[in-house]
C-alpha cells in the first residue's frame, strides 16, 4: 500500500475527499483557473512553439525562415556533437547520480539511527551546500581545482602527483563532483525526512523480535524510502540531462575541453544564440525533453501518481 | 526533536498516526559513526571556509596566496565597501533586482500554487485529471529545454530584456503546486471545509479563513524552496536580460567572474568572491532561522511510503 505521510488510511473516507461528485462541479476552477492559465503561457505555447519552429529553417543569409519538415530531426540523429554531448550526461547519470544517491542514503540513514554525536549539526551542515548557487559553486571549486594555488596543487604537490581536474580525463569527475557536493544534503534530507514518518512501534515489534540494526535497515527502513527513492532518482535523471550551469560556467577555466557542444543543453544554448540555428535547436530541446521524459518513466513516474493520497 | 514540533496539524488531520515514541536520545551514541560522517560535513563545509578567508583578500592576495591561508592584508570591509561602489553601486540594483524577482515571481508561484494545488485536491471538477496529469508530466520536462523556446517566443512578443521576462516564467511551480496539493490532502480535513459551509461561508471566505491557516507548514516550506530556486535561477535570466542594470546577483557576479578572462578587462574576483558571500547569506540565515519549520513541512509533505 501507497499512503502518504500522515495521511494515514482511513483518516478521510474516499467518498468524502471530494465534494459533490455527482454533478459537475465547476467551482475547483477558480482556483486551479490562475495556475492554469500562467502555466499555459510559459509552459504549454513555448513547447507548441518549439514543435513548429523545428520544422522550419532559419537562413542567415537571406533573412528568410523556410519549411524543412523533418529534415532538423534527421539531421540531428547524424549530428556527433549532439550524440557525444549526450553521452557525457548520461555517464554522469550512471555514474555520479547512483553515488550521490548512495551517500546521501547513508548519511540519511546514519542520522536516523541516532547514534551520531550532534546529529542536528550534521543535518543542516551537510544539507547547506543546496543553498549555495552553482556560479558560485562553480567559481569556489574552479579555484580549489586550479593547480597553481588551489587545493590540488597542494595535494599532488605531498603526493607527488600530477592531476589536473580540468584535464579531458577528468573534467566529468570535476564537474560531477561539484554536482555530488550541490544535492547530497538536498537528496538527504529527502530520506531522512521518509524515515522520520516510519512508525515507531514498528521498530518496537522488531526489537522484540530480536531484529538487529542491519535487519531493521532492510526490513523496514529501505522498503518504507521506495517513494522517496523515486522521487529523488526522477529529479537527478532531469537534473542531469539538462546539465548546463555546472560546464558553462567552468568553461572559462577550461576552454579547450569543455566544448561549446559539451552537454546536448548547452549546444541547444550555443545554436540558438551563437549560431542562430533556432530551429535546429528547438529540435534538439523537443528531442532531449521526449528522452528525459521516457526515461524517467520507465525509472518509475508512477511514484507521483494522481490517486494514491485518497486510497 | 525540531521536526516534532510545527508539525501538529498533519498530526492532527492524521488522527490515527502516533507521535514517535523511538528517541534518538536514547540510543547509544557511536563515535565511528560520527567520524566517518563527520568526514562528508567536512566535504560539505569546506568550500565555504575557503569562500569565507578569501572574502578578507584583496585581489593580489587573491590571486597570490594560497587558498586556505589569509592575506597579507585583512580587506574584509574595504571589499564590502568596493562591492557596493563598483560600477557606480551595480552590485546594489542586482540585489534589488533579485529581491524584486523573488518576492513577485517566487511569491506569485507560491500563491498560484497554493490556490491550485487546494482545488485539485478538494473539488472534483470537469477537466481536473488533464490538469493534474500534464502538471505532473510538466516536472519531468526540464525548464531548460523549454527555456529557448520561450526565449524565441518572448521575443517575438518583445517581451525578453525585461523583467518581466524572467517574472513571468517564473510564476509557473508545477512541483510546489503537487506539494501543496499533497499538503491539503493531509492537512485539511473536509469535514471542516463542509462545516464552514454550512454556516454560509462562500467557497472562497472558506479557503482563506479555515484552510489556509491549516496549510501554514506546508506554506513555509514551498515558500523557502521556491525562493531558493528562484534567487539562483541562472539559466533564464542568462537567456532574457542583455541590459545588466536589470540583472540578478548571480548573473553580475558571473560577469564580473568573466572579466578576469577576458583580456585587457580588470580582474575582480575580490569582489566576486565578497559578493558571493553576500548572495549566499540570506539564504543560509533564513533557512537557519526556519529550521523548524521547513524540516517539518519536509517530513509533512511530498515524500510518501
Amino acid at each position: 500500500m501507497t499512503t502518504i505521510v500522515g495521511a494515514t488510511a482511513g483518516a478521510t473516507p474516499p467518498a468524502t475527499a471530494v465534494a459533490n461528485r455527482h454533478k459537475r462541479d465547476w467551482r475547483g476552477w477558480g482556483f486551479v483557473g490562475p495556475f492554469v492559465a500562467v502555466f499555459l503561457f510559459v509552459f504549454i505555447a513555448p513547447l507548441i512553439y518549439a514543435l513548429v519552429s523545428s520544422l522550419f529553417s532559419y537562413r542567415a543569409f537571406f533573412g528568410t525562415t523556410e519549411f524543412v519538415g523533418l529534415s532538423n530531426y534527421t539531421k540531428l540523429f547524424g549530428d556527433q556533437l549532439f550524440w557525444s554531448g549526450l553521452g557525457r550526461v548520461a555517464l554522469v547519470l550512471l555514474i555520479q547520480v547512483p553515488i550521490m544517491l548512495g551517500i546521501a542514503l547513508v548519511i540519511a540513514l546514519a542520522i536516523d539511527s541516532g547514534r551520531l554525536h550532534g546529529s542536528g549539526l550534521f543535518r543542516i551542515s551537510v544539507f547547506l551546500p543546496y543553498l549555495i548557487p552553482t556560479v558560485v559553486a562553480a567559481l569556489m571549486w574552479g579555484f580549489l581545482y586550479g593547480t597553481n594555488y588551489g587545493l590540488v596543487s597542494q595535494i599532488n604537490s605531498a603526493l607527488g602527483t600530477h592531476i589536473n581536474p580540468f584535464a579531458q580525463q577528468w573534467i566529468l569527475v570535476s564537474i560531477g563532483n561539484v554536482m555530488t557536493w550541490t544535492y547530497v544534503g538536498y537528496n538527504m534530507l529527502i530520506f531522512y525526512s521518509s524515515l522520520r514518518s516510519i512508525n515507531a512501534s514498528l521498530y518496537e515489534a522488531a526489537l522484540i523480535d530480536g531484529a538487529s540494526e542491519w535487519q531493521i535497515i532492510k526490513a523496514i527502513k529501505l522498503p518504507h524510502l521506495r517513494g522517496s527513492l523515486a522521487i529523488t532518482t526522477i529529479f537527478s535523471i532531469i537534473g542531469t540531462f539538462q546539465l548546463f550551469n555546472e560546464p558553462s560556467i567552468m568553461q572559462k577555466m577550461a576552454p579547450a575541453v569543455i566544448t561549446n557542444s559539451f552537454t546536448p543543453n548547452m549546444y541547444a544554448y550555443n545554436l540558438s544564440f551563437s549560431s542562430g540555428q533556432q530551429g535546429y535547436a528547438a529540435a534538439l530541446a523537443i528531442v532531449m525533453g521526449l528522452i528525459t521524459v521516457i526515461v524517467a518513466y520507465a525509472v518509475q513516474l508512477r511514484g507521483l501518481s494522481l490517486d494514491e493520497g485518497k486510497k | 526533536m525540531s521536526t516534532v514540533t510545527g508539525s501538529k496539524s498533519h498530526r492532527r488531520a492524521a488522527g490515527l498516526l502516533k507521535p514517535r515514541k523511538y528517541n534518538p536520545n536514547v540510543v547509544q551514541k557511536n563515535w565511528v559513526r560520527t567520524i566517518i560522517i563527520g568526514i562528508f560535513v567536512v566535504y560539505a563545509l569546506f568550500p565555504l571556509v575557503w569562500l569565507l578567508i578569501n572574502a578578507t583578500k584583496t585581489q593580489q592576495d587573491f590571486i597570490g596566496t594560497f587558498g586556505f591561508s589569509f592575506g597579507h592584508k585583512f580587506a574584509f570591509w574595504d571589499n564590502i565597501v568596493q562591492l557596493f561602489t563598483y560600477n557606480n553601486g551595480l552590485f546594489g540594483r542586482w540585489l534589488l533586482n533579485t529581491v524584486m524577482y523573488v518576492v513577485i515571481g517566487g511569491g506569485g508561484a507560491v500563491c498560484l500554487a497554493i490556490l491550485g494545488g487546494y482545488g485539485l485536491a478538494k473539488y472534483d471538477f470537469p477537466g481536473r485529471k488533464a490538469v493534474f496529469m500534464t502538471v505532473m508530466g510538466a516536472i519531468a520536462v526540464p525548464s531548460a529545454a523549454l527555456a529557448v523556446p520561450t526565449f524565441l517566443m518572448f521575443a517575438k512578443l518583445g517581451l525578453t530584456n525585461t523583467p518581466i521576462s524572467v517574472i513571468i516564467p517564473s510564476l509557473v511551480a508545477p512541483f510546489g503546486l503537487y506539494l501543496m496539493y499533497i499538503f491539503t490532502l493531509e492537512s485539511v480535513p473536509t469535514e471542516i471545509l463542509e462545516a464552514a459551509r454550512m454556516d454560509g461561508a462562500s467557497e472562497f471566505r472558506t479557503f482563506f479563513t479555515v484552510a489556509l491557516p491549516l496549510l501554514a507548514p506546508g506554506i513555509v516550506t514551498v515558500s523557502l524552496f521556491t525562493a531558493t530556486t528562484t534567487w539562483n535561477n541562472y539559466f533564464l535570466p542568462l537567456i532574457m536580460l542583455k541590459d545588466q542594470n536589470w540583472y540578478p546577483l548571480i548573473i553580475g557576479l558571473n560577469q564580473w567572474n568573466n572579466q578576469a578572462f577576458i583580456p585587457g578587462a580588470e580582474p575582480v574576483q575580490n569582489l566576486v568572491v565578497i559578493g558571493s558571500l553576500i548572495t549566499i547569506l540570506p539564504l543560509v540565515a533564513t533557512f537557519l532561522l526556519l529550521q523548524r519549520f521547513w524540516q517539518a513541512g519536509l517530513s509533512a509533505g511530498g515524500v510518501k511510503e
